[in-house]
């Protein structure tokens, strides 16, 4: 009797889980392999298909235009996701010892930027950081002094992190911030008797309980970070000549695909990024794993 | 009485109408590719035959040039889509064709990239299905952009020969009456015009390397050769270029010249506040500015390029678009009528150069008096039209374009682009940009001439 019932349960379980696994399939699964497949062959506009087996991986980690990408990524990864995760991890600490009425507007506008579209912030902050008629030159002119380029070849990775910063905080901080609300309240209060002031007690008690969430937008940034693409595309109209077509990884793949029509090296790319993504996402995983358990 | 019956009866007919269409569309579709000439019949067969075309263009409003079109053939249904504009389209093009289903029958291609088709063989051979005369119905350098010997691969839709368009006020506050006849007289006026107003006398976009390779078409540089097949010339690097180069790397490092990023906010910008007081380029440039500098309505003029030696008069090209035929249509007959007919038909050529102001290949419009003689109100009243079309006779007949332009494009962005850029060493740009091509090139397959 019972395994009949556990039968029957197995089966509606699949046929519940059948639409998105066909869909999953069909849209994720069978790409990937597809583009797997693409990426051990070269096509020539001249001569054709030819099965090149891993000659383009071996190309892909000895090209300097994808290595030039993947190092600009990790020194994005090293300055903007820290700086990013400290300030959302500050709000949310903020906004959950504040809990007055004004904390629910706060949340609300540090989380609206996250809620515009990557694509209309980008050619807003495009806007904003223009050199002729942009309002932050045009108040540095105001002032008397030269205005920076926030578009020059150097400067504009740092122009790009300010606006990923300004997008993607309040998305870190809401999970953030959700995870602090699921703490049980008698920890303060055994804190409180204990005589911990409220740094003492952010520090001691609410970041050890909020780690794994900490720890998810940080595998979550590393992620999208190496991802990159809304920005630098949309930026390269206005500053065509700062960010090249391989200024990060995923800007290569694509013009790698549709501008030099190379398909199975843009396929390449693309798995390889795909690789590093993992390799960097499993050493972090690691590296807290041994951290927790050192603790 | 409309009863429930009666509706579903006449929805039924339809139905069969349409299915009937269906149907006729595909036994049209088994025509073969004609490899002589087409006899009028054919011509007049396939064109009373009920055919859908799709049509893939980002001109706007082409709609009503295809409605003249579909009013003269009312069997054949055209459906026009805006895909994208081009690179975005070109990307899309070949998706449809490698897919092999849902491609269109007619595109819109710009003359740089008819080589790019040409290699693949996906454009339809046109010669067939034209008169033996059609050529002389266009300006000789344009069609030999569209013709490779007898094989004629797209229909020219409108062109854009090069002048120099300038803010006579800025210029008469520099003490200058006209735009400078040689580029050594536009140097020196330069130097004037920036002491005396501050304003750059042009910009020299580092993005636009269909721009910067218009000027060396204009200096009679041939920086690239092809007729098809594995052989592709590249000489970007010429010591013709680099003088070319070495005369912008001067008024660059003078700071005579912005090096703005072109088709920007802030470019535009420019051009409304007087910060460039001219503009070096094509016949659409004028229909271009009275949208995005309208303030300065009245103060512009249109001259000729300076040129490289006293007395002569040439020019070169800018941007234009051709209609062309995929190979994969199944509808040859009427797709090619219909690239035939928008850009050949006295009433749709008067209204892609009226509606949508277009520059004319076409000589029948270039010889019209009141095409010529139409005044410019933007252009304090000149006949920036008959300058045009006299420019369009000295633009150097014989210019070819690699079989990979998208690549061209990108990757001059990386070399001299980024030298012009950042005030760098233009002629190292160039020899980097030879380099990328040559790489590429042979990356590709292609043998070097």
């Amino acid at each position: 009797m019972a395994t009949t019932a556990a039968r029957r349960q197995r089966t509606a379980a699949y046929i519940l889980l059948a639409p998105f696994l066909v869909i999953f399939v069909t849209m994720l699964v069978v790409p990937l392999i597809y583009s797997g497949y693409l990426s051990l062959f070269a096509t020539r506009l001249v001569g054709g298909e030819t099965f090149v087996f891993l000659d383009n991986y071996v190309r892909a980690f000895t090209d300097p235009r994808f290595l030039g990408g993947l190092l600009r990524m990790v020194q994005f990864l090293l300055i903007q996701v820290p700086i990013m995760l400290a300030l959302a991890l500050f709000l949310a600490l903020a906004l959950d010892s504040g809990r007055t009425a004004a904390s629910k507007t706060a949340r609300l506008s540090i989380f609206i930027p996250y809620a515009v579209p990557g694509v209309v912030a980008t050619l807003m902050w495009g806007f904003l950081y223009g050199n002729d008629f942009g309002p932050i030159a045009q108040i540095f002119r105001q002032i008397g002094w030269d205005s920076p380029d926030f578009l020059s070849p150097t400067n504009v990775l740092g122009s790009m992190m300010n606006i990923v910063t300004w997008e993607f905080i309040g998305y870190n901080m809401i999970i953030m911030y959700a995870a602090l609300r699921s703490i049980p309240t008698e920890l303060y209060e055994a804190a409180e008797i204990d005589g911990a002031g409220r740094i003492r007690t952010a520090w001691s008690i609410k970041i050890p309980a909020i780690r794994p969430a900490i720890f998810l937008t940080v595998i979550f940034s590393i992620i999208g970070t190496f991802q990159l693409f809304n920005e630098p595309s949309l930026l390269s109209r206005i500053a065509p000549n700062a960010i090249s077509s391989s200024f990060t990884p995923n800007l290569y793949a694509y013009s790698l695909a549709f501008v030099n029509r190379d398909i199975n090296y843009a396929a390449t790319i693309a798995f390889a990024l795909g690789l590093v993504i993992m390799i960097i996402s499993l050493v972090v995983q690691l590296a807290s794993r041994k951290k927790e358990s050192a603790s | 009485m409309n009863t429930a019956a009666q509706r579903a009866t006449r929805l039924w007919t339809a139905a069969g109408i349409v299915g009937a269409l269906v149907l006729t569309g595909c036994s049209a579709g088994t025509t073969p590719t004609a490899t002589g000439p087409v006899s009028d019949a054919d011509i007049q067969k396939a064109l009373e035959t009920p055919t859908d075309l799709l049509f893939w263009s980002w001109l706007p409003d082409v709609e009503d040039e295809v409605a003249l079109f579909e009013k003269k053939y009312p069997a054949i249904n055209v459906t026009v889509e805006n895909v994208g504009q081009g690179p975005d389209h070109y990307a899309k093009v070949r998706a449809a064709i490698a897919a092999g289903a849902g491609a269109p029958d007619v595109i819109q291609l710009e003359y740089p990239y008819v080589s790019s088709f040409q290699l693949t063989d996906d454009l339809l051979d046109l010669s067939p299905y034209l008169p033996s005369d059609f050529s002389d119905g266009f300006v000789d350098w344009v069609w030999n952009q569209v013709s490779r010997g007898d094989q004629v691969l797209a229909i020219p839709q409108d062109s854009g020969p090069m002048g120099n368009l300038y803010r006579s006020d800025i210029y008469a506050q520099a003490g200058l009456t006209e735009s400078p006849a040689t580029w050594a007289e536009y140097a020196d006026a330069a130097a004037i015009v920036k002491e005396k107003t501050g304003s750059y006398i042009t910009d020299l976009p580092p993005n636009d390397a269909g721009a910067f390779i218009g000027l060396l078409w204009q200096a009679g540089i041939k920086p690239f050769a092809y007729e098809g097949g594995e052989k592709v010339g590249i000489a970007v690097d010429s010591p013709e270029a680099q003088e070319v180069a070495a005369y912008w790397q001067d008024l660059i490092d003078k700071d005579l010249v912005a090096v703005d990023p072109n088709f920007t906010d802030q470019w535009y910008q420019g051009l409304s506040s007087g910060k460039y007081a001219g503009w070096l380029t094509a016949a659409w440039g004028p229909v271009f500015l009275q949208g995005t500098a309208s303030d300065t309505a009245g103060l512009w003029t249109a001259a000729r390029l300076p040129q490289w030696a006293e007395g002569e008069d040439v020019s070169g090209n800018v941007g234009g678009s051709t209609s062309a035929v995929l190979s994969s249509s199944e509808n040859p007959i009427a797709a090619a009528e219909l690239a035939k007919f928008i850009n050949t038909d006295e009433e749709s050529i008067t209204m892609l150069n009226q509606q949508q102001s277009l520059f004319p290949p076409q000589v029948s419009l270039l010889e019209s008096q009141e095409f010529l003689a139409q005044k410019s109100e933007f252009f304090g009243g000149q006949e920036v039209n008959g300058l045009f079309a006299d420019i369009s006779t000295t633009v150097d007949s014989t210019f070819e374009w690699p079989p990979f332009m998208d690549y061209v494009y990108s990757s001059f962005e990386e070399t001299i682009g980024a030298e012009i850029a950042s005030g760098g060493d233009l002629s190292a740009g160039l020899t980097a940009w030879q380099a990328a091509l040559e790489e590429y090139a042979t990356g590709q397959g292609f043998t070097l001439e």
